[in-house]
């Protein structure tokens, strides 16, 4: 097992993260960058196998990309279109993994409950779906399967003002049949979320560590003050437990499909409330500005809490664990 | 050899050894095996193999239990000091014999007015013909009762700042005027110290670092302390711990989903910091010193024990406080960890001002000559 980066890792990073040094969070979805972002950087094909288009890279350089752009708060399809290519890619669905790897915005949901369901070809209902108003390709969930389905999208009003949803609805729209979701995709989707979550960790500690370096009260800036600097060492704990998870959980998806369901649940149980809490300590430790709508702590705040529950309320991965170590 | 393969050797080597007659006998056997020193240069008696092997070696060995807890001071503290900063001469004269049993060490840096702040203490060194003359009191020492040698900080410079006038001696820990007096601790066992010098003669030849330099020296063992406590080196292995996620997981009642999500808690907690550890070892096996963030891997680790012997204790319920529970010595001694090697506030500190680059405390013991400080009496 390796929990390292190799060398093109680190240049992948490093590639991504400067591209992303431009990227306002509350701009929303420009789809002009996202052609650069997918052309330049080649990242919408980026799991794609080659043979579709894509530049066939495993789950460790995803999790790579989706830790930057996770610290950049990257707004627009990029997560919900790496979950339609996870969904796909598992599914062997040729045609739309080509279209993805071509720079199609996509989505699947319902990640969490249900809502929709089929019959005669034909789908009803309505459910959330992230980033459903900017999808071209829709892959809907239903006891009967994984369907593509263009419904009605109405944006909804998010907590996380960075990722838009929308509440799709079906009324008896044609829906092409993809099969039945194997159980690994969602253990691929969990990690996939994981690494984001990583990222969004990562940059709500840095942003609070920089910030105790330069505000002063008292006569002193404030990270000397040891109600401040403990609680940003345990959160360095945390990161460092965090990075490792995500290493092992992506390298399990790459390498040791026995051990991924585990890995997988093991990473949500730790990454999405160790980066929620650290989202909140940054807040905190910020004060007042920390509460104001210009500055960016809330937009951490709130994507940590929305990406804990993306995949359904927490306590799930946690039974999950508790199932797969027979307790 | 790759990890696999020295793993499963080593498994095989610990299955046949173990239980040991004797601990003296045991790293003997160990040191000859190829297992003693698994980093350390071969020129003084290691293996010259990498942390990788090291750490995969303490991995395997955590399965068993190893008669090692006399030697883990010396293995984890005082032979990585004497390696970094000792002379040829002694490292010919000590290393070797260490990393075999032969001596067993102690480290004499605590004292009753110094601790956490160890740069403060007051036993002193001075200069007499032919060596030193050492007079004070040492405490909360480990394993001093069977050490025949000791790494002893000493104050030789009361006027300058107080970092600045500390020297580091090897001690033996036979020589007349050294008094050891067990401490029964909170286990109700005897595993520290207090150790008593009155006019005890030590060589020239002993002194580790330069005159008034042996901060400098005291920072290289600490270093050590973490990375080694946190890795688990030179530790007795931990299969009978009964606060394990795995021993726990079998020994309580997992009907109560409460009780299943405690455990899970456990787990998640283990894996974490076990992958932490992992990752730690794969950085220094490609070249990258972990230095400061072993803190982080000590304070992990002193959180974790203490977070499993409390829940350990509380699903078992009233029988384990009674009756010598091994759960109820596990809390006993759950302490040990977030006191011995640096407290949890220090681990803290120091992943603020070395990890995380923050500002340091304002600091009134400075630049003040040690004399016009403010001590414990
Ligand atoms: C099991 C065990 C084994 C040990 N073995 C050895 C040994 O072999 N050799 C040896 O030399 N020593 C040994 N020690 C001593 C150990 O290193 C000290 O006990 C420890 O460093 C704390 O020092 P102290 O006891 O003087 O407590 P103090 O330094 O008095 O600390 C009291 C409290 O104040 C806090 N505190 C102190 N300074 C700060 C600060 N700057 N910021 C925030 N909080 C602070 C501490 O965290 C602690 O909670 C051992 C201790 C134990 C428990």
């Amino acid at each position: 097992m390796n929990l390292l980066l190799t060398g093109e890792q680190r240049e992948l990073r490093a590639a991504v993260r400067s591209f992303l040094t431009t990227v306002n969070p509350r701009d929303g979805y420009a789809p002009s960058g996202y052609e650069r972002l997918n052309g330049e950087l080649g990242l919408g094909g980026l799991i794609v196998p080659e043979e579709y288009g894509g530049s066939g890279a495993g789950h460790r350089d995803l999790a790579v990309v989706l830790e930057e752009t996770g610290a950049a708060l990257l707004p627009g399809p990029f997560l919900a279109t790496v979950f339609a290519a996870i969904v796909l890619g598992e599914l062997g669905a040729k045609e739309q993994l080509a279209a993805i790897a071509a720079g199609t915005p996509a989505t699947v949901g319902p990640l969490w409950g249900g809502g929709v369901t089929e019959s005669g070809g034909a789908l009803t209902g309505e459910a959330l779906f992230v980033n459903g108003a900017e999808a071209e390709l829709v892959l809907v969930r239903t006891p009967q399967g994984v369907f593509a389905c263009r419904g009605t999208a109405s944006p909804v009003e998010t907590l996380d003002i960075t990722r838009s949803q929308a509440r799709i609805r079906f009324d008896g729209e044609p829906a092409l049949a993809l099969g039945e979701l194997p159980a690994r995709a969602s253990d691929l989707i969990a990690v996939a979320l994981a690494a984001e979550q990583l990222g969004v960790l990562r940059a709500a500690l840095a942003a609070i560590v920089e910030y105790a370096k330069v505000r002063v009260a008292f006569g002193r800036q404030i990270g000397s003050y040891q109600g401040v600097k403990h609680k940003l060492a345990d959160l360095h704990c945390a990161l460092e437990q965090a990075e490792s998870i995500v290493r092992y959980a992506a390298w399990t998806a790459d390498e040791d499909p026995e051990e991924l369901p585990k890995a997988a649940a093991l990473a949500q149980a730790y990454v999405g409330r160790a980066c929620f809490q650290a989202a909140k300590e940054s807040l905190l430790l910020h004060g007042g500005i920390g509460f104001t709508w210009e500055h960016d702590a809330h937009l951490y705040y709130k994507r940590a809490k929305s990406d804990e529950v993306l995949l359904g309320p927490p306590r799930i991965h946690r039974a999950k664990l508790a199932d797969l170590l027979e307790l | 050899m790759d990890l696999a393969e020295y793993r499963s050797a080593a498994r095989a080597w610990l299955a046949e050894n173990l239980p040991a007659s004797d601990p003296k006998t045991f790293m003997a056997a160990l040191h000859d095996a190829g297992y003693s020193g698994i980093t350390w240069p071969a020129e003084w008696g290691g293996q010259g193999l990498t942390q990788a092997e090291e750490r995969a070696f303490a991995a395997v060995a955590r399965d068993f239990s190893l008669p090692t807890y006399v030697f883990s001071i010396g293995l984890g503290m005082c032979g990585p000091t004497l390696l970094d900063r000792g002379t040829p001469a002694q490292k010919e004269r000590y290393v070797r014999r260490l990393l075999r049993g032969e001596e067993i060490w102690c480290q004499l840096f605590s004292e009753p007015g110094a601790g956490s702040d160890v740069a403060g203490l007051q036993a002193k060194a001075e200069r007499v013909e032919g060596g030193w003359l050492v007079n004070g009191q040492k405490v909360w020492t480990s394993v001093a009762q069977h050490a025949d040698l000791g790494l002893l900080l000493t104050r030789t410079n009361v006027d300058v700042p107080k970092h600045k006038g500390l020297t580091m001696f090897v001690v033996d820990m036979h020589a007349p005027g050294v008094t050891v007096r067990p401490l029964r601790d909170m286990t109700g066992r005897s595993n520290f110290n207090e150790i008593f010098f009155d006019d005890v003669h030590i060589p020239d030849e002993n002194r580790i670092g330069d005159v008034d330099d042996g901060w400098s020296v005291a920072v290289t063992t600490l270093l050590h302390e973490r990375l080694s406590i946190s890795s688990g080196v030179g530790m007795s292995g931990q299969r009978d711990d009964p606060s394990s996620f795995e021993a726990l997981s079998a020994s309580v009642d997992t009907g109560d989903p409460v009780v299943r999500d405690q455990l899970v808690e456990l787990y998640v907690r283990s894996r974490a910091l076990a992958l932490f550890n992992q990752r730690l070892a794969q950085e220094t096996k490609a070249g990258i010193f972990p230095g400061a963030r072993g803190s982080a891997a000590k304070l992990l680790l002193a959180e974790l024990t203490s977070f499993g012997a409390d829940l350990g204790v509380s699903l078992a319920g009233p029988e384990a406080v009674a009756d010598g529970h091994p759960l109820g010595a596990a809390l006993a001694l759950a302490p040990a960890l977030s006191l011995g090697g640096g407290t949890n506030e220090i681990m803290r500190n120091i992943i603020g001002d070395r990890v995380l680059n923050l500002p340091p405390e304002p600091r009134v013991d400075k630049n003040v000559p040690f004399k016009d400080l403010k001590v414990n009496s």
